[in-house]
């Protein structure tokens, strides 16, 4: 069975919550409508399709669109070696989601590092601290309101930061047959 | 035949005697057994256990002795990008080091940050802890570290041992 075949096995499954399968370089996606079904279809790719993996859990803030979210599940069947991706988007004002924790117990840190670096929350799981930064830290790093310099927070006995000095950047590389002067990142505006 | 003298000196095969100031001496004793705390947070960490390993040999300069704990340990040698995270315990560590003590900053993320001009990494550990010596290099030769120790080596010569500690005792003396 490909990951075409597993991707519309999950389409018969579950019907209009999931869209036609995209195929992009041999690569099997499927968009899920409804972010709170995740787990049932997770459930179902995991005990029937026999994606016993997941490879990741990555999220993308598309930021000055609704909805705001996407949450990217990326699985694969160790025997068989098939992959599929599922995707589903999450509405700023909801950012959560339930938790896959159960079905596959690695999401446990893959979740952590979500909501860590971009503020959605699991629901279910059972240890929804920050991985990466420090408890008490106020913001969501990598969303795109964050400035890459970062903002000054003062934890007293744990941590403080500063913001980093860009001095115009950040640095770009641009694509260049130059020499290393020409190739190294460099402050650039927009226009060059 | 000769008697043997009773004790074991033997200028012969040792030499004349040297004479020097006790606190020369103590500098000099001091200087050659500089016990780092390798405080390997990175990359860099990998050049430095090649600096400790045998093709360059940090024993020849007395440091051979890696203490990992920070009660033992006179020179912080800080290995690698100090992140916001681990500053806090960076700083603790080197509080936690008996005095006199000396940092070294091994590495462009050590002393500036280095690449990492983003919300995470420390921009430079001077920000938190006093440094004595900088090193370049992303990350240094094991070379850099050695000519850095021997920076530190030729710092701490030059500090007096005992003449500050009778001046500020007198100096106590004087005010009680």
């Amino acid at each position: 069975m490909s990951a075409l075949e597993s991707a519309n096995k999950i389409k018969a499954k579950f019907g209009d919550l999931i869209s036609e399968p995209q195929e992009f370089r041999g690569e099997i996606s499927i968009q899920v409508s409804d972010a709170e079904r995740i787990f049932d279809i997770c459930s179902f790719a995991k005990k029937q399709l026999g994606f016993d993996y997941l490879v990741d859990i990555s999220s993308v803030d598309n930021y000055g669109e609704d909805p705001r979210w996407t949450v990217i599940y990326h699985l694969r069947g160790v025997a068989s070696g098939r992959e599929l991706r599922l995707k589903t988007d999450v509405s700023e004002e909801k950012s959560e989601l339930p938790s896959v924790l159960p079905v596959w117990r690695t999401a446990n840190w893959h979740e952590r590092e979500i909501y860590d670096m971009m503020g959605i929350r699991f629901s279910g799981h059972p240890d929804l601290r920050r991985i990466l930064m420090w408890e008490g830290y106020s913001y969501f790093p990598l969303r795109k309101d964050f400035p890459l310099a970062g903002k000054p927070t003062d934890l007293p006995g744990v941590a403080f930061t500063n913001p980093a000095p860009l001095e115009g950047g950040p640095f770009v590389t641009i694509p260049s047959s130059g020499d290393a002067t020409g190739r190294e990142p460099r402050v650039r505006t927009p226009e060059e | 035949m000769q008697a043997q003298s009773e004790y074991g000196y033997n200028s012969k095969i040792e030499g004349d005697v040297v004479l020097t100031t006790v606190d020369a001496a103590l500098a000099w004793f001091r200087k050659n057994s500089v016990w780092p705390m390798p405080m390997g947070l990175a990359c860099c960490a990998i050049e430095l256990m090649a600096a400790g390993a045998s093709r360059f040999d940090i024993s020849r300069f007395g440091s051979e002795v890696m203490r990992f704990s920070p009660r033992q340990s006179d020179c912080m040698i800080v290995a690698g990008t100090v992140t916001y995270k681990m500053a806090s315990c960076l700083k603790r560590i080197y509080d936690q080091m008996a005095e006199p003590k000396w940092v070294i900053a091994m590495g462009a993320c050590a002393s500036t940050g280095g690449m990492y001009r983003s919300y995470a990494v420390l921009q430079g550990v001077d920000k938190i802890v006093p440094v004595d010596v900088y090193i370049g290099g992303c990350p240094p030769r094991p070379e850099a570290v050695l000519d850095a120790l021997m920076k530190i080596q030729e710092k701490i010569g030059r500090q007096p041992v005992l003449r500050e500690t009778v001046a500020a005792k007198m100096l106590h003396l004087d005010k009680s």
